[in-house]
Formats: C-alpha cells, structure tokens, sequence
C-alpha cells in the first residue's frame, strides 16, 4: 500500500474554523479491507488535527474559570451568506433637515422641575409637567374668535400634532421600505383597498357568510338548489331545499296554540273585526285637514265678496260631496266606529 | 392606505430581531427532513445527524411527497419551510430504487435555493455499534475540528462542492473566543475515489506532551458512512456574486473618552468628581486624630490672631 505523500507537507488549515485540509493525499490502490481504509484515514485526520492545534494552542489565550481561553482569528475560507447583507437606515426627512441646518441633539433628563407645585415632575407620563388637564385658567388674547373654547382647541391641536407625526412616521418607513432598508421589527400593512368606484370601503364578509352565499341564492330556484351544478370542493348547502316551515301536528287549544293565531290572524285581515286597527291615520289627518282649510278658504272668500249674506244661506254643496266620498273608502274616524 | 404593524411585546420583537439579517454571520440552522419513502438506514443517519447538532437543528418527521430539490416546482415546500423555521441548511433524506439512502444537503440564500449536493449512504454505523470509554463522549454543542483529506477535493468539481457543504454544514457556531478545554471532537472526511467520501466523527482525546500543545488522539464514535456523490446543482454565478458578498470590516468600536492624534497617539480624558471633602466619613476617630485637629484649631486660630492684629495695625 503505497501512499504519496508530499514531504514538507503543506496543510491548509483554517485556524477559525478549525478546519486542516491536505490536498496531497491519495489512495493510490484502495486498501483491501475496510479496517485498514479506516486505520489510514483516522492517521491522517489525525496529522491535520495536531496541525491545527498546533496553531490554535500557541494564540495568545486568557484564563478563565473553566479553561484557557483563545480569541480565534477571522476565517479564511469564504462561504455564502445565509441572508443578504443588512442595508444601512436611509436618515429621515428630520435627519437629513437637521444635518443640513446643524442641529445637534440633546439629551433630555426624565425629571424636570415643576415650577407650579414646586417638585420634579416626569418630563412624560402620569403625573407629568406640562399636562393639559393642569391648566386652570387660559387668558383670552385679542385674536381669539368669541364662541371658541380654548381648553379643547388646545386638545385638538395636540391631536393635529400626533396626526402629522404619524403620518411622517409613516412616510419615512415607506421611503425606508422602497430602497429595502425597513427594520426588522416593522411591518407595513395595506389597511384597504384602493377606492374605485363608491366611496364606502368595501363591508368585510365573514368567512361562514361568504360560505353560505352560495345556498342562500339557491333556495331562491324552484328546486331549492338541488340540481344546481357545483364547483369542485364546493360543500353543499347548509339547509337544503326550500325553507319550510310547518306547524306541530299535536299542540295545545288554549291562548297560545300557534294554529289558532294563524287562522284568527287571517280572518280578521278578511273581515277587519279589529277595524280601529285597519284605520289609515295619515290619510285621515290628510282628509281631514284638507277639509278645514278649504272650510277656512271659503269663509275667506265669503268674507271677501260679500259681507252682509251670512253662511248660513250659502248652500252647503261639499259637505254632502264629501261624505260620499267618505263612505266609499275604508272608513272614516266619525262614521266608522259605530259596530 | 398603509398601517405600521410593531410587535407589542418584547419578547416578540427580540425574536424578530433574531431572525433579521445581520452583517456578520454566526452559523446556519439546519432543516432535517424526509420524502415520501425513507429506508431503515436512513432513518437512523438522519436523526444521528439531528444528535450532532443538537442545539442548531430542527427535525420533521412526516413525510413529504411535494418536495423535490433537484426539480423547477419542487422547491416551494422546502422554502417556505426554511422561510418558517429560519433554516438556512437542509438535510432532505429519501430512499427509491434508482436512488438507495439518498441525501439531499442544501443551502439556502435568503430562504431560496442557493446550491444542492446529492450524496448516496453506503456502509454506514451508527453510534451504538462503536465501544468506546463513554467518558471520552463529545458534548453536544462543542467546536469540532474538521479535516479534509484528500487530492479529489481539489481536482474533482463535486467533491470541492461537497467539501465546501460539509464545511457548512458541520461546523459549529462561528464565535470569537473558544475554551480549549472544551475541544473534544472532530470530523474525518476522506476521498477515496474520484466520487466517494468516507466521513466519520472521532471523539479527541488530549494527551501530554513535552510542549504546550497536547498530542492529538482521535478516537472513533460517532456514525461514519460513505458518501457517493450522485447530482450537484452549483449556484448560478450572480447569486453567487451575492452571496459571497461580506461587509467591509466595520471600523472598531468607538470608545469613550478616547480619541487619537497624528502628532501625540492616543489621548484619553479622565474627568474627575468633585470631591466632596466636608461630606466624606472619617474613618477612625483615634485619639491621635482628634489630636491633630484640636492642633491644627489653635493654629488657624493663632494665624486668625496674628492676621487680625496685623490688619489693626495697619
């Protein structure tokens, strides 16, 4: 078993990776039993092992509780990445404007001393400086308007304030997220759909109601939905067929049996025993104002032709032209009641 | 319309920040699965694998039928599940006539196929089949030394492929500082022929030796098989390009308070407290002490004295 080996034996060991390659070796003719392949093989791992701690004990090493310990040099050998490579946070609108004008930041103090009540208050927070609510009187300038309450003005242009940082918040995340630079941390979600055509957002459907569309239509067809041809992976219908509902065969007579209330409730649709019920009110105060203003009109007119003659001669022709009317339609508030 | 979504608890956003991608890289998880048939062979290499790296790895145990590497659609499943786990190396074990204990290994580039090797398992023994002082068992989790032997992972295009995955895939996490004391283990891989690899794990055993570097002896534990390379897929040049990419060295850390100059090195500032002399305890009230101040009393008086008569006199 001849085996070639290079002489001065030049490894290449990666000390940071504690990696030893020798690229001379070969098997010139593969030993006859595998003991032997094995035998060899561990021989040499070994060499390269001893190699590369050779290297790996004479780095400058600290001690510690459990043991000597080494700083390991940077790996030569070059693998790929798992992930590309982090782009640095492009500077916001803030960043960029502050830079250009040389506005350096400060460092604020989390206590900050509250000359109304004498003590150091939070800067932010419960029980904080500058709190609105804190406020007791706020003079009138001359520019303010007279119906305006400046308590909630100050309110809403806190609010306007927070709005607008928001909104620059957001505008800078987007701007980070084009160029593929968002933090880890933070998501941008799409909360709606563009507008199109109406300008209500569209209404969100649960999943059961978009799942039961399909039988609801159904039931509208003559054969409720039976012959109806099915998407593949569709799921049938809830409630198949058409939605009928039948009264129980055995019940009791008394108030509240369900079958007596049908047949009662229709037959006095029919004959309109409960007639006060029947009573068209609107069409009523219609009528019945129609007919005081026109009463009013002719008095009017009355007064105005001719004062001397009284109502009294004037034939009386619309009342009779009314109550014929009246008879006809469905009854009125005087006639009707009397049954 | 957009929304800002940020994980409400810390717990979430330090998991997040886990995952993102960082400039300097510290070992890959690795994804250990199997396809739709798997022989008894297989089995064992693949949760022998799982043993070895223990801390990095993540085992399914189902079968897949979707997923074939080597094909254009068959990667979906891989991916989206390296996307889930955070896995950028995977083991994908399956058994076929055409191909007996196949291994699939891969990587991944930003959760999408990177490169893939397949090997064939032949002579493989497991763990139990080796005796050995199990005082000498490597722990879980520790540095192994790797060693490559061999002319064929130099001249033969798949073995160097191979040789490069097997590097990726057995070294441990990248760190800064080791603890000698803790170096117990180590991987053989040895070309035999032009297409096959003999890979076993040894345990070390440290032996004194005149100088400070113990003499190294490997002793056989862990499985060893032989691995005949079947397919590779290399990356396609751009990726690889990517891939490769690694950031300049980021200048050191600044530290505060110091600063250097061309003409005089390294100036450091050290700011110093007032003392506060007045509030300080003494430590002792000797007898001496006290003596001392009664002294130094009369003698402020004295000067006090001779000041005042020296302002009267004048």
């Amino acid at each position: 078993m001849a085996m070639e080996m290079d002489s001065p034996k030049p490894f290449h060991v990666d000390v940071g990776n504690l990696l030893a390659f020798n690229p001379f070796h070969s098997f010139p003719s593969l030993p006859a039993s595998r003991d032997e392949l094995v035998k060899e093989c561990l021989k040499e791992g070994s060499k390269l092992v001893q190699e590369v701690a050779d290297s790996l004990f004479n780095l400058p090493s600290t001690e510690d509780v459990d043991g000597p310990l080494v700083k390991l040099p940077p790996t030569t050998t070059k693998l790929p990445r798992e992930k590309h490579l982090p782009k640095p946070k492009p500077p916001t609108k803030w960043e960029e404007f502050a830079k250009k004008k040389g506005i350096k930041k400060r460092k604020k103090d989390k206590v900050v001393w509250d000359e109304q009540t004498g003590t150091w208050k939070r800067r932010f927070g419960y029980d904080r400086v500058n709190d609105d609510k804190d406020i007791p009187i706020i003079e009138a300038k001359m520019t303010d308007e007279p119906g305006v309450d400046p308590f909630a003005k100050r309110q809403d242009d806190k609010k306007k304030r927070v709005e607008k940082q928001e909104k620059n918040r957001l505008q800078n995340l987007k701007q980070a997220a084009k160029i593929g630079a968002l933090p880890s941390h933070v998501q941008l979600a799409a909360t709606a759909l563009p507008i199109t055509g109406t300008q209500a957002p569209p209404k969100k459907v649960t999943k059961d109601e978009l799942g039961n569309v399909a039988g609801m239509a159904a039931t509208s067809t003559a054969s409720g939905g039976k012959f109806d041809r099915k998407l593949p992976g569709e799921k049938p219908a809830k409630k198949q067929g058409k939605h009928r509902k039948f009264l129980p065969v055995v019940e009791g007579s008394g108030i509240g049996s369900r079958e007596k209330e049908q047949t009662e409730s229709v037959l006095n649709k029919l004959i309109s025993k409960h007639s006060h019920e029947i009573l068209n009110v609107n069409k009523a105060v219609t009528m019945y104002n129609v007919k005081k203003e026109k009463k009013a009109r002719s008095k009017r007119n009355q007064e105005g032709k001719s004062s001397s003659t009284t109502n009294k001669l004037k034939p009386k022709k619309q009342l009779h032209k009314k109550t014929g009317q009246k008879k006809g339609g469905a009854g009125s508030s005087k006639k009707g009641k009397a049954k | 319309m957009m929304k800002i979504k940020t994980p409400r608890s810390g717990r979430v956003r330090r998991a997040l920040e886990k995952r993102a991608p960082k400039l300097v890289e510290t070992g890959k998880k690795t994804l250990i699965l199997q396809g739709t048939k798997t022989s008894g062979t297989l089995n064992e290499v693949l949760s022998e694998i799982y043993h070895l790296k223990k801390g990095g790895a993540v085992r399914f145990t189902r079968k897949n039928d979707n997923i074939r590497p080597f094909e254009s659609g068959g990667e979906t499943s891989l991916e989206f599940f390296s996307l889930k786990t955070d896995c950028s190396i995977f083991v994908y074990g399956s058994h076929s006539k055409k191909r007996p204990n196949n291994l699939v290994l891969g990587r991944m580039y930003d959760h999408h196929v990177y490169d893939l090797v397949e090997v064939g398992v032949e002579n493989f023994k497991s763990i139990e089949s080796f005796t050995y002082d199990k005082k000498m068992a490597p722990r879980v989790g520790s540095k192994p030394f790797v060693a490559f032997v061999g002319e064929g992972f130099e001249n033969v295009d798949e073995l160097k492929h191979l040789k490069e995955v097997l590097l990726d895939l057995l070294r441990g996490e990248v760190v800064e500082n080791i603890n000698l004391a803790g170096l117990d283990r180590a991987y053989v891989c040895t070309a035999i022929s032009s297409n096959k690899v003999y890979l076993t794990h040894c345990a070390l055993r440290l032996k004194k030796s005149g100088s400070v570097v113990p003499r190294m002896e490997l002793v056989e534990v862990g499985p060893s098989m032989d691995l005949v390379v079947r397919r590779h897929r290399l990356p396609n040049e751009g990726l690889r390009k990517e891939a490769m990419k690694t950031a300049k060295d980021q200048p050191k850390k600044k530290i505060k308070n110091v600063s250097s100059d061309a003409i005089e090195g390294t100036i450091g500032k050290i700011y110093i407290p007032d003392q506060k002399v007045g509030d300080v305890a003494l430590p002792n009230k000797a007898k001496g002490v006290k003596r001392e101040r009664r002294e130094a009393k009369k003698k402020e008086a004295n000067e006090r004295a001779s000041k005042k008569q020296k302002e009267e006199s004048e």
